[in-house]
């Protein structure tokens, strides 16, 4: 039995408060390099305030659809940005994953690395599903790297998805099988 | 083509508005056959009562009024106006010029009379001639073998395969994730007026 099953080798998944979150969302929304890694859609800059609303809204959902954890250094605890699981079917046992750094001095030093591999832990071997998948933009190949050493295998391409800059751009999908995942020797780990 | 023209008519079919006094009886009855709304989605298949489907109609056409990110259109028959099935488009995202694509026909015996075909032909039009869309999308699963071959057929090209997505009767199948470009349909659909 893995009693830490939070805990990786950098970092830990943590549940905060919604004025916490809040502050972060806040401050990482107005990095719009950030963004443009993260998210399709234009910048909105919502207020503090908002977020804290948003984030209060969703603490009333139900718990089963609802895998959001903050993302904790384990050396100084400095919260550095945050992980979930989205578009979670359990009668499939499929789901997608997405991750962020909003701290950029934590970038390429395999915080993130180590937080998926903490989520993917807790994909497997508390909930039991199948497979975990992501899509990443082919303009983010530090992330590309990272999936690709968590166990992430490429499964195709969606064409010319993105526009900015006047240049079209492809999502990349990225799937981990449950097997996949055993073969690399993660539950014994 | 003439400005003047005719985008929701084919030779068979039209794209119509929402039927809200008739095309709630059929749909539901449509639902009691799980075959379809099990090809449509991922979220378990349920049938619905017509009060239900109503309620669904109500919330499509404030989804259309609100959101400005979805176009639905019911498929009828020219010849004498019955429901077929429907189309939309949906998940647009403007900034990008992309979106989904879903298309029902709803009674089986209805299927393979070129209805779709038709219905989907108009719809692409529709967003790349009039919307001015890049791309258009479409989800199938392996479990569906006849929507794979139905969107190939029409251009769209299998870009993704997100393995074993979907469990369905104790066997695994892949999510299919299609799409179209707006200049690959261009080119196909100048092949199709030279033929003509």
């Amino acid at each position: 039995m893995n009693n830490n099953l939070l805990r990786g080798e950098l970092v830990r998944l943590t549940a905060e408060n919604p004025e916490v979150m809040a502050a972060n969302f806040t401050r990482w929304n107005q990095d719009t390099g950030w963004l443009r890694f993260l998210d399709t859609q234009p910048p909105l800059m919502p207020s503090e305030k908002k977020w804290k609303e948003w984030l209060e809204k969703d603490m009333e959902r139900a718990s089963l659809d609802n895998f959001f954890f903050a993302i904790r250094t384990t050396e100084s605890d400095t919260l550095i940005g945050f992980i979930g699981l989205f578009d979670l079917f359990m009668q499939h046992g499929d789901t997608l994953v997405a991750i962020a750094l909003g701290e950029r001095q934590y970038w390429g030093k395999g915080y993130g690395t180590d937080a998926m591999r903490i989520m993917l832990r807790y994909a497997f071997s508390e909930l039991n599903l199948r497979r975990a998948g992501l899509i990443v933009f082919d303009y983010n190949p530090r992330a590309i790297r990272s999936y690709e050493k968590a166990g992430f295998v490429h499964e195709g391409r969606i064409r010319e998805v993105i526009h900015r800059d006047g240049k079209r751009y492809d999502f990349l999908y990225m799937g981990i099988l449950r097997e996949e995942w055993l073969a690399n020797g993660n539950m014994t780990s | 083509m003439s400005i003047d023209t005719q985008l929701f008519e084919g030779k068979l079919i039209r794209l119509a508005p929402i039927d809200h006094e008739k095309d709630p009886e059929v749909e539901s009855r449509w639902t009691h056959d799980l075959t379809l709304s099990r090809a449509l989605s991922r979220k378990p298949a349920m049938p619905q009562s017509v009060v239900q489907i109503k309620k669904k109609y109500e919330a499509i056409e404030k989804e259309v009024e609100e959101a400005k990110n979805i176009f639905h259109f019911t498929i009828r028959s020219k010849e004498d106006g019955r429901l077929l099935g429907y189309i939309r488009i949906e998940g647009i995202e403007w900034n990008h010029g992309t979106g989904s694509l879903k298309l029902a026909i709803g009674d089986p015996a209805e299927r393979g009379k070129g209805f779709g075909s038709e219905a989907l032909q108009c719809m692409l039009q529709f967003a790349f001639n009039e919307l001015n869309l890049h791309r258009m999308s479409a989800v199938v699963g392996e479990d569906t073998p006849g929507a794979l071959r139905f969107f190939v057929k029409h251009g769209f090209v299998e870009e993704v395969r997100r393995r074993k997505a979907l469990l369905r009767d104790g066997q695994v199948w892949d999510s299919i994730h299609l799409g179209i470009l707006q200049r690959e349909w261009l080119d196909l659909s100048k092949e199709r007026v030279d033929h003509e």
